[in-house]
């Protein structure tokens, strides 16, 4: 696997090989010297034509701690503002001489499209509402860390499910792990169809609160008042929202998780963000071995094995 | 006088098919002779082809004046005549726009040394903007028999209206009427969209414009058809439900025409699965089921005829991400091959909905889509119906290379096409 666009295109044993990987490089992560020479010689550039911090701080230092290459592209800053096309420059980085190209886009299938213009593995750092694989990958070492295994756990996805790639990939890498998703939107923000989604549908947050091993709260962005797709921010808290009061009903033994960056008093409530069950800061701390994981995958010589700190070739 | 005989095939027109030897000479532009065992001063041998009407194309974009990167009408009508088509309707989302007669006039005159008609259609409204009536007397008066604002619709409902009834009271001195031909698309409904809304832009994370946001004008337009008493032909249908609502209003007793593109009845959503935005198209394909409406629209006669809407874009354009890239594909070259390879219908019906049916729409019958007789214009095509070829986008006569067809094998091509007596593709290649 030299790409990796999409969880649709992995299997459940591609996930669990990564997701093992990643249990490896956390392990380095709790040593005093945290970097490894798995990539040692091999070039990554970060391509990121949309704005992010925690996914592009959290690839850099991912690659860094394999010895990797680090080079960074952001848009605003590059012959993109001249007009440059996609293609032209994908091919410029790629004649550089890079192994592999992480690229965040503001539009859907940005990362399939590049793939024809390089010889580089191309790792999707997130494409417009499509998806953002290593956001899954992390939840699902996260909820695996702290549940054994997402066998039979119930897990609601609540907010915008039609603008969000945390929904579309984390949909499909919840279920091929075996749990039970349920969609918990108005009808505004659900995607005009779901069929082919091995997926439940609630309109009502409230019915399916104390049923959840999981809740997973998305970012609700305020243009959608103005898209007519919501009323106000206030009405989206009183039916969506995750507060206080609603946490009361969540069970005791539930898990509370965002993809970050949170608005504190739309979709959660600041008190809320505190919640002992929150996971959320986990979900941050993980993102640095897992996409240690996904980036020895694309670009790693063979077998990682993390006692003898190295690499052995298979 | 310099005669060719095109020896040896099969005469397929209104009339029927039969045998015979045609003669077409290029001084008098028209058919001289047309019989067993003819000469002429040129000799094409065409046994085991077939001999029709030229083709007429409503619905191409030929992209002069304004974006000649992408095509002129030179290389347009080399595409065209390649098709086998003799008279094309030029769309009027030119930069300038086609809503004056100075830009009409410009067009005819870059059209006139073209290898195929170039008949500009006029927009409706100026600058396509749907506000204000163009100024339609003044380019009628020029020939212009179609008047859209292509592109897009026209949004606004009284618009339309006094559209429809200005339209309807043009007097023209040859007597050919005039037609409205509309986009219809609701931009409010479709706004945001930049594929077909289903199942495959849920799964893609793109932004999806509903078969409703057609359906909806397409109704409008019936209702406002039957309310004014004047006719409006439907342009690229995509819909089932767009297929249902004509023919409905059709068996009504209502004087509607419609047309559909080879895409709309070859291609689906799923085709948009590797974001590759050569497959962006507006109207967007659709799912399985409005392809299979669409050939049956076209079986019925609900659908009159075959328009490409060929739409050529620069290659940089094409590759932009797919949100971004403009909408539109080529079809001039591949439409009787899609057309053969799709549609279970006899040839003789084929070439109806690529000829005489659309000259009758484009106001064109008294040149394009004749029977093949003595005296009649000689604009004509020369089918090879069982030869098969590749398609490659670098091998078209067009400037663009945006087909949606790359690499696909069909059977069927045309050989020869005679624009007014000229051989103008021989063998496939364009003459000049």
């Amino acid at each position: 696997m030299k790409h990796l666009l999409s969880i649709a295109d992995l299997s459940a044993d591609d996930l669990h090989h990564l997701l093992d990987l990643a249990a490896d490089f956390s392990q380095i992560q709790q040593r005093e010297i945290k970097k490894v020479p798995a990539l040692r010689g091999r070039t990554i550039v970060l391509a990121f034509f949309e704005d992010s911090t925690r996914t592009r701080l959290s690839f850099d230092l991912a690659a860094r701690r394999l010895s990797a290459d680090v080079v960074n592209f952001t848009a605003g800053s590059s012959s993109v503002k001249k007009g440059e096309s996609l293609r032209d420059t994908i091919e410029t980085i790629t004649a550089m001489g890079i192994d592999g190209i992480v690229v965040r886009h503001a539009s859907s299938g940005v990362p399939n499209q590049i793939t024809q213009w390089t010889d580089a593995a191309v790792i999707n750092a997130g494409d417009g509402w499509h998806q953002h694989p290593t956001q899954a990958l992390l939840d699902c070492y996260t909820l695996q860390q702290h549940f054994g295994s997402l066998e039979g756990k119930q897990i609601a996805l609540c907010g915008d499910i039609q603008h969000s790639r945390v929904a579309r990939s984390n949909v499909d890498a919840f279920t091929k792990l075996g749990a039970q998703v349920t969609l918990v939107a108005p009808r505004t923000l659900l995607p005009a169809s779901l069929e082919g989604w091995p997926v439940g549908v609630e309109t009502h947050l409230d019915h399916v609160l104390g049923d959840l091993d999981v809740l997973y709260v998305l970012r609700i962005q305020r243009e959608r008042m103005g898209d007519s797709l919501l009323p106000t921010v206030r009405e989206y808290r009183t039916q969506f929202g995750l507060t206080p009061e609603r946490a009361t009903r969540l069970r005791p033994d539930a898990v509370i998780m965002h993809p970050g960056p949170m608005i504190r008093g739309v979709e959660i409530d600041p008190e809320v963000t505190e919640d002992r069950r929150s996971l959320v800061l986990d979900q941050v701390t993980n993102g640095v071995p897992v996409r240690m994981a996904v980036l020895f995958n694309s670009l790693g010589p063979g077998q990682f094995t993390p006692v003898d700190g190295g690499v052995s070739e298979q | 006088m310099s005669t060719t005989v095109l020896k040896g095939g099969r005469i397929i027109d209104q009339l029927g098919e039969r045998s015979g030897d045609v003669v077409v000479d290029h001084e008098s532009g028209v058919i001289v002779n047309v019989g067993p065992d003819l000469s002429g001063d040129t000799v094409i041998d065409i046994s085991g082809c077939v001999v029709a009407p030229g083709f007429v194309d409503l619905h191409v974009h030929l992209r002069q004046p304004g974006n000649e990167a992408a095509e002129t009408i030179e290389t347009g009508s080399r595409a065209a005549a390649r098709g086998g088509f003799t008279a094309v309707v030029a769309m009027p989302n030119t930069t300038p726009c086609m809503d004056s007669a100075a830009v009409i006039n410009d067009v005819l005159a870059a059209g006139a040394s073209a290898l195929c008609e170039i008949k500009p259609s006029g927009s409706i409204s100026v600058g396509r903007e749907g506000h204000e009536l163009s100024p339609m007397a003044e380019l009628a008066a020029l020939g212009v028999r179609m008047f859209t604002d292509d592109g897009s619709g026209v949004q606004d409902a009284q618009f339309m209206r006094r559209a429809l009834e200005y339209a309807g009271s043009l007097y023209a001195d040859d007597g050919v009427p005039f037609v409205l031909a509309q986009h219809c698309e609701v931009a409010a409904l479709s706004a945001g969209g930049v594929m077909h809304e289903g199942e495959w832009s849920a799964r893609l994370g793109l932004g999806g414009q509903p078969s409703e946001a057609e359906e909806l004008m397409v109704m409008r337009d019936i209702a406002l058809s039957r309310l004014t008493g004047v006719r409006v032909h439907f342009q690229h249908l995509s819909t089932a439900g767009s297929v249902a609502m004509v023919r409905a209003a059709k068996a009504g007793g209502l004087a509607v025409t419609a047309e559909a593109t080879p895409h709309h009845f070859s291609l689906t959503d799923a085709t948009c699965a590797g974001y590759d935005p050569i497959f962006k198209v507006h109207p967007p394909l659709r799912t399985a089921s409005d392809v299979a409406a669409v050939k049956a629209g076209l079986a019925d006669g609900t659908i009159d005829a075959i328009a490409t809407d060929h739409a050529p874009h620069t290659p940089d354009s094409k590759e932009l991400p797919f949100d971004q890239a403009p909408p539109g594909m080529l079809g001039l070259e591949t439409a009787l091959a899609v057309a053969l390879d799709e549609l279970d219908l006899p040839l003789a019906d084929i070439i109806g909905l690529l000829s005489w049916r659309p000259a009758e729409i484009a106001g064109l019958a008294a040149r394009h889509g004749r029977s093949i007789q003595d005296g009649n214009p000689a604009n004509l095509c020369v089918i090879d119906p069982f030869v098969t070829w590749q398609v490659s986008g670098t091998d078209m006569a067009s400037r663009a290379r945006n087909t949606p067809f790359e690499g696909r094998t069909l059977t069927g091509r045309v050989r020869h096409t005679v624009f007014g007596g000229e051989v103008v593709v021989r063998d496939g290649e364009a003459t000049r």
